[in-house]
């Protein structure tokens, strides 16, 4: 196969069609950010959830028996509870505060507020057991086992709180792949569309070819890489165009959550999102393109 | 060269067949006129040769192609062994003369040097030296359907298939293309030409295959247009 052949029908197509392949490459730009903004976020959560959860622990309140009564936990039935927590495989360490402790730790959380302080009491603070697990993520085998049990008020699971916070992370990168799956669909059919044109506007170049025995491969690579180059091109773009909302809205938007978002750094964008982009683009064109050719383009 | 064994072709929207158990052989390095009025079969005999289309019916063989049955991606290799010609040239406007012929190389993987060495001297026989720079717009109708007849004939195919090549032509200029097809022809590629060209017909006496509603019903030797009617 003669490439400057093909490459020159390639760029005579492209420049043939233009303000179409313009359409094609920039709905191609639209649908690829969007994606790739989806898998930025998708990253950011991860990150998060990983810096998250290594803090994240259970809190198992004691009654107020045990409360005033027990010091140290030595006494029943806070000893057995903490014994059995510890013997559970899901446990990394537990730790014991005291009524004392916890006020301790009351005054030191609010000490902004003092006339908050002044007002709460040690009684008014139930004695806990701080419960860290190897995998903070299966605390509801903890909150399961425990709530109700004698001795217990309550069991707080920070996990619950930050599944919350989560659900809504998700729920953003939700909506984003949404979007993107439907500008994804508007760059398809553009993309078929522009196919059956430039193969309409060469028919009787493709009519010459079949006649004259070209093979498919020959009457057909030239429109299935017009699509491919603007698929590529749209990846491009929409890469530029994720780099440059980092730059001028992200880095700001982000830093103004005083660090509890993380950064989305330069790195993030370009590997893994730049090539998975790049690909993927490539790739739905190239199959939109030759299911398009064998649909409607005779051979 | 060519064999049509018993061929019927019907086509899902018309109740009667295009073509009804036509049997015809050609050898090779014949001249051959496919003549009868519109709707006879005339292009749908050609078009099976192609593989545009496949038969309902029969066996068709060209060269040693059995048409019908070979697979899809072999059809390229059949195409390769003729060259059509058209009552409407089918030029690519945006091509000079010598591109126009050259397009049928390239789209076949043909080397360079091939095709500078193989398009001069195809246009030379075609009698086109001087023009390879025109462009097809530039010419008259017969040049332009010698263009057309270069194109078919650079890859020096077995066989040239003519549809109505003199059907936008004045006499003049139809005699002139018929003296080349006839040089082509004593090359040795067959030729087929499917005509409604009274004058040529008689003027050549060639072999002359008549249909009529798909079927022959006249194949005559030395044929003319309008024996026994």
């Amino acid at each position: 196969m003669r490439a400057s052949f093909v490459f020159s029908e390639v760029v005579t197509g492209l420049r043939r069609n233009v303000t179409m392949t313009i359409a094609m490459i920039l709905t191609t730009a639209i649908s690829l950010g969007m994606f790739g903004g989806g898998l930025l976020f998708v990253r950011t959560i991860d990150k998060m959830q990983a810096s998250y959860l290594d803090d994240v622990e259970v809190t198992v309140y004691l009654t107020e028996d045990i409360s005033a009564n027990d010091q140290d936990c030595t006494g029943e039935p806070c000893a057995s509870i903490r014994q059995s927590l510890e013997s559970n495989q899901a446990v990394e360490s537990v730790v014991f505060e005291d009524r004392a402790q916890a006020y301790e730790r009351f005054q030191r959380i609010f000490e902004g507020q003092p006339e908050l302080v002044e007002l709460a009491r040690p009684e008014a603070l139930p004695a806990s057991l701080h419960v860290k697990l190897f995998d903070p993520a299966r605390s509801d085998v903890i909150v399961q086992e425990f709530s109700g049990q004698a001795g217990v008020a309550n069991v707080d699971d920070q996990n619950k709180f930050l599944d919350r916070f989560f659900d809504l992370l998700n729920s953003g990168r939700n909506g984003t792949f949404i979007i993107a799956l439907i500008a994804a669909l508007a760059a398809v059919l553009l993309i078929a569309n522009t196919i059956q044109v430039s193969a309409y506007t060469r028919r009787t170049e493709v009519g010459i070819m079949r006649l004259v025995g070209a093979t498919r491969w020959y009457t057909q690579l030239p429109f299935l890489l017009e699509a491919v180059v603007a698929g590529a091109l749209g990846a491009i773009l929409g890469v530029a165009g994720l780099v440059a909302l980092k730059y001028v809205a992200l880095d700001r938007i982000l830093e103004a959550t005083g660090g509890a978002i993380p950064k989305i750094e330069l790195f993030d964008v370009l590997f893994p999102v730049a090539p998975i982009l790049l690909i993927t683009s490539m790739l739905i064109s190239a199959v939109t393109g030759y299911v398009t050719l064998r649909l409607y383009v005779r051979h | 060269m060519i064999r049509l064994d018993s061929v019927s072709k019907v086509y899902k929207t018309s109740a009667r067949p295009a073509l009804d158990g036509v049997s015809v052989d050609v050898d090779k390095g014949e001249f051959v006129f496919l003549i009868g009025p519109s709707g006879s079969g005339k292009s749908t005999f050609l078009r099976l040769l192609l593989r545009e289309e496949v038969p309902s019916k029969g066996r068709v063989m060209v060269s040693n192609f059995d048409v019908a049955k070979m697979a899809r991606r072999r059809v390229p290799r059949l195409r390769q062994t003729m060259g059509c010609v058209f009552q409407d040239f089918r030029l690519l406007a945006n091509k000079t003369v010598a591109e126009n012929v050259a397009f049928a190389l390239e789209v076949i993987g043909k080397p360079k040097r091939t095709i500078t060495k193989v398009v001069p001297e195809v246009l030379e026989l075609v009698g086109l030296e001087g023009k390879a720079d025109r462009m097809p717009n530039e010419l008259s109708g017969g040049e332009q359907q010698r263009v057309a007849i270069a194109r078919a004939f650079v890859n020096r195919p077995l066989v040239l298939l003519a549809d109505e090549p003199t059907g936008n032509l004045d006499p003049d200029t139809s005699q002139d293309i018929m003296l080349l097809l006839e040089r082509i022809n004593r090359t040795g590629t067959t030729v087929l030409m499917a005509t409604h060209d009274h004058s040529i017909v008689d003027s050549m006496r060639r072999r002359v295959v008549e249909l009529h509603l798909g079927k022959v019903i006249r194949d005559d030797k030395r044929g003319v247009y309008g024996v026994g009617r």
